[in-house]
C-alpha cells in the first residue's frame, strides 16, 4: 500500500477501523477474537439478557474458564465438588450462559482447557494481524504473534458480544528496542522485569509498545508471549512484535490455523504486517540485553525489581516504597540473596508453557524441594499438561516434592482456592506482586521459572547459576 | 443502560495518598466471584479497611467520620494500575464515590470509570499536591466545563475524552450508539 510508512500496530488499527476516529468520536474498531472467561462475563451476559440482544458473531468467540476454577485434579475430573461455591456458581453460569447463546467453550473437564492467553496461540486462534479482545489485563500476551490485543472491562466484553466492535481512542506507539543476546541464566522473563523497571509501571500509559531489535528476534514464541504478557505492567494497554519465520513455524499445523490455500494466503498478508522502514513511534526506548541478570522483585509492584545479586534500594521519604517494604517485611539496602521463601509458584498466563516447565524441570532434575517449602506446579493448560507428562516432566516435580495440578490460573491471584499463607513469602513466576494478590498478607516475589526452581531447591532467593 | 447524567458535583475529598494504588487494592480478587454488580461497595479496599477479623481499621481514612459522605476519591499517581476488573469502579461507585482524581489514572481502569458514571479526573501535580494536602476540601467537578473549582476559587482543568464528556452529560449508554452502527459493521464484515 502506498502511502506514509506504518507500524506494525498502525496496519492492524486501520485494517479494523468500521470508522476511524474524529475529534467528538472514537473509531469503532472491529473484533476478530473474543476470548471470555467466568470471573469477567456474567455481568456482560446479563446485560444481553436485560436488553434481549443475541452475541452477534458467535464463531469469533471463545469461551474458556481458569481464573476461580480448582486446580485439583479430584475436583476437575474426580467427581468431587468445587469447594468454593461462589468459584461453582462461576462455572455454572458461564455453562448457562454459553449454551443459551451459542457461544463455544472449552469447559472444565475439555482436554483443550486452559488459561485463556495460553490456549489461544496454542489452538492456533491467535494469528498475526488479528485484533483480539478479552475481559482481562494479560491479553497482551497475544500480541506476541502480531495481533493487536488488548484487555477490556466487563462493559466492553457486552460490547463485543453484542456488536464485535469498541469504541476506541487510537493510542500512541513506544518502540522497545532491545540489543544482544541473553546471558547463561538469564530469560525472557527476566528480560521484561528489567524493562518494566526503566519505564516504570506507568510508563507505557496510553502506549502501545512494539518489542524489536535482535534480542526479540531471536526469543522463541514462548519467550515472545512472556515478553508481551507483562506490558500492562508497564501500563501499556497492548505490546506486540512482529510476525516473522519464528511466528510461522509455532502456527504452521495447529488446529486452528489456517491450511492449505488459506494458510499461503494468509501467510502472504502476514508477511506484509512488519513496521515499515522509516515509520515513526510516538516514543522509542532502547536497553542492552546483554547486560541483563536474572531479575527479582522486592516490593510491591512489578517495577520494584533487582538484579537477584542487588541489594534492596533505598528511598528515604517515599512513603509508598517505605509501605511497600514494610508489607513485604524487608529491609532497604539489604540484599534479596538468601531471603528465606516458604512457597514456589511455577505457573500463570506469564510462565505456564511448556518450555517454561521444561527450564524449571532442567534444574530439579535429581533434586529435592527445601524441606518445609510448598511448591506449586500449575501448566498452563491441559495440552501442555499433557506434553509436559509425555516427557516425563512431572515425575521430575513430584520426584523434587512439588504438586502437579491441573491447568489454571491457580495461585497467581488467590480467588480460587490455590492461596500463599499470611506473612509467607512465595518466589512467583506470575506477573504481580500487589498487596495481598497471592492471598491476604502474602509476600510475592516474581521471578523466571529457573529462578523459581533454584529458591525452591534452596528454600532461600537463590541465582539460578549456581546450580546450572 | 441509561445512567443518571452527570454534570456537576460538589464534595468533600477523601485522600488516599500512595502511588500505584493497584485494581488488587481496591478489591481483591476472592471478591470477583459474584455473577452481578451490585454489593461489591463493602468489599471496597477490603485489606486496608478491616483487620483479619473482619473489625474496621479505624487508623483508615473510609472509616474515619469525616469520610462519610465524600464523593470524591483524590489517589496518588497512577491509580487504578492492574487488572482489568470493572469490579474496581463497580466497588468504588457502589460505596458511593463518584470522580476519583489523580496526576495519572491507568487506561482500562479510566475506561471502566466512564462507563459507570464515575469521573476519571487527571490534573497537574501542583493540583494533585494541593488536593493531597487538604484532605476534606470541598470542591466542585464541572463536565460541562471540564473544570475543577477548588476552594479558593481556582479553577483547574481537565482533560475529557468528547464522545465520553457528551455520554456523561447525558446519561447516554455507548452501547447504544453501536448498535446504532449496525449498518456500517455489516458493511464492513462484508469488505473484509
Amino acid at each position: 500500500m502506498a502511502g506514509a510508512p506504518q507500524t506494525l500496530f498502525d496496519k492492524v488499527w486501520r485494517s479494523h477501523e468500521v470508522s476511524p476516529e474524529s475529534a467528538d468520536r472514537p473509531a469503532v474498531l472491529y473484533v476478530d477474537l473474543h476470548l471470555i472467561h467466568e470471573v469477567t462475563s456474567p455481568q456482560a451476559f446479563a446485560v444481553l439478557r436485560e436488553r434481549g440482544l443475541n452475541v452477534r458473531r458467535p464463531e469469533r468467540t471463545l469461551a474458556t474458564m481458569d481464573h476461580s476454577t480448582p486446580t485439583l485434579t479430584a475436583q476437575v475430573f474426580g467427581g468431587a465438588p468445587i469447594a468454593l461455591d461462589a468459584a461453582r456458581r462461576q462455572v455454572r453460569e458461564l455453562e448457562a450462559n454459553c449454551a443459551a447463546f451459542g457461544v463455544e467453550l472449552l469447559g472444565l473437564t475439555h482436554s483443550d482447557r486452559g488459561i485463556v492467553h495460553i490456549i489461544g496461540p496454542e489452538l492456533g486462534l491467535t494469528q498475526p494481524g488479528k485484533t483480539i479482545v478479552c475481559g482481562d489485563s494479560h491479553t497482551s500476551t497475544h500480541g506476541a504473534l502480531g495481533a493487536l490485543a488488548f484487555g477490556i472491562g466487563t462493559t466492553e466484553v457486552g460490547h463485543v458480544l453484542a456488536t464485535q466492535c469498541l469504541l476506541q481512542r487510537k493510542p500512541r506507539t513506544l518502540a522497545v528496542n532491545l540489543s544482544g543476546e541473553l546471558r547463561a541464566g538469564v530469560t525472557a522473563k527476566d528480560l521484561i522485569l528489567a524493562v518494566i523497571g526503566r519505564l516504570g509501571v506507568s510508563g507505557g500509559t496510553g502506549h502501545v509498545i512494539e518489542y524489536r531489535g535482535d534480542t526479540i528476534r531471536a526469543l522463541d514464541m514462548d519467550e515472545r508471549m512472556t515478553v508481551c504478557n507483562m506490558s500492562i505492567e508497564a501500563g501499556a494497554r497492548a505490546g506486540m512484535i512482529a510476525p516473522d519465520e519464528t511466528t510461522y513455524r509455532y502456527l504452521e499445523g495447529r488446529p486452528r490455523a489456517p491450511r492449505g490455500e488459506a494458510w499461503e494466503r494468509a501467510l502472504e498478508a502476514w508477511r506484509a504486517l512488519p513496521t515499515d522502514a522509516l515509520a515513526r513511534f510516538d516514543r522509542e526506548v532502547e536497553l542492552d540485553a546483554a547486560a541483563v541478570e536474572p531479575m527479582i522483585t522486592y516490593g510491591t509492584n512489578p517495577g520494584m525489581a533487582i538484579p537477584i545479586g542487588g541489594a534492596i534500594p533505598q528511598r528515604s521519604g517515599d512513603a509508598a516504597f517505605t509501605q511497600a517494604l514494610a508489607y513485604m517485611g524487608l529491609a532497604p539496602g539489604e540484599p534479596i540473596r538468601d531471603q528465606p521463601v516458604n512457597v514456589v509458584f511455577l505457573g500463570s498466563c506469564t510462565n505456564a508453557r511448556l518450555s517454561d516447565l521444561r527450564s524449571a524441570a532442567r534444574l530439579l532434575r535429581g533434586r529435592r524441594i527445601a524441606p518445609g517449602l510448598r511448591m506449586l506446579v500449575v501448566p498452563g493448560s491441559q495440552q501442555v499438561k499433557r506434553q509436559a507428562e509425555a516427557e516425563g516432566l512431572d515425575r521430575v516435580f513430584l520426584e523434587a516434592g512439588a504438586e502437579w495440578r491441573e491447568s489454571g490460573c491457580s495461585m497467581c491471584l488467590g480467588m480460587n482456592g490455590d492461596v500463599v499463607g499470611r506473612g509467607e513469602y512465595a518466589v512467583s513466576t506470575s506477573n504481580r506482586n500487589f498487596e495481598g494478590r497471592q492471598g491476604s498478607g502474602a509476600r510475592t516475589l516474581l521471578a523466571s521459572p529457573l529462578t523459581a526452581a533454584a529458591c525452591a531447591v534452596r528454600g532461600r532467593v537463590t541465582d539460578p547459576r549456581e546450580l546450572m | 443502560m441509561p445512567l443518571e447524567p452527570f454534570t456537576v458535583l460538589t464534595s468533600r475529598t477523601v485522600v488516599l495518598p500512595g502511588a500505584n494504588i493497584d485494581t488488587d487494592q481496591i478489591i481483591p480478587a476472592r471478591f470477583l466471584t459474584t455473577t452481578t454488580r451490585a454489593g461489591l461497595g463493602r468489599h471496597l479496599f477490603a485489606d486496608w479497611r478491616y483487620r483479619p477479623d473482619g473489625t474496621a481499621r479505624s487508623d483508615f481514612v473510609l472509616n474515619r467520620p469525616e469520610a462519610h459522605g465524600c464523593r470524591i476519591l483524590v489517589a496518588g499517581r497512577n491509580f487504578g494500575c492492574g487488572s482489568s476488573r470493572e469490579h474496581a469502579p463497580w466497588a468504588l461507585a457502589d460505596y458511593g464515590f463518584r470522580a476519583v482524581i489523580s496526576t495519572e489514572l491507568a487506561d482500562i481502569f479510566s475506561s471502566n470509570c466512564l462507563k459507570n458514571g464515575l469521573l476519571p479526573v487527571t490534573v497537574d501535580e501542583p493540583t494533585s499536591a494541593w488536593l493531597i494536602e487538604h484532605p476534606g476540601a470541598q470542591v466542585t467537578l464541572d463536565v460541562h466545563a471540564c473544570t475543577l473549582t477548588l476552594p479558593h476559587g481556582a479553577a483547574v482543568p481537565f482533560p475529557l475524552e468528547a464522545f465520553a464528556r457528551h455520554c456523561l452529560l447525558r446519561g447516554l449508554d455507548e452501547l447504544d450508539y453501536l448498535l446504532e452502527r449496525r449498518n456500517e459493521i455489516e458493511t464492513f464484515e462484508r469488505r473484509a
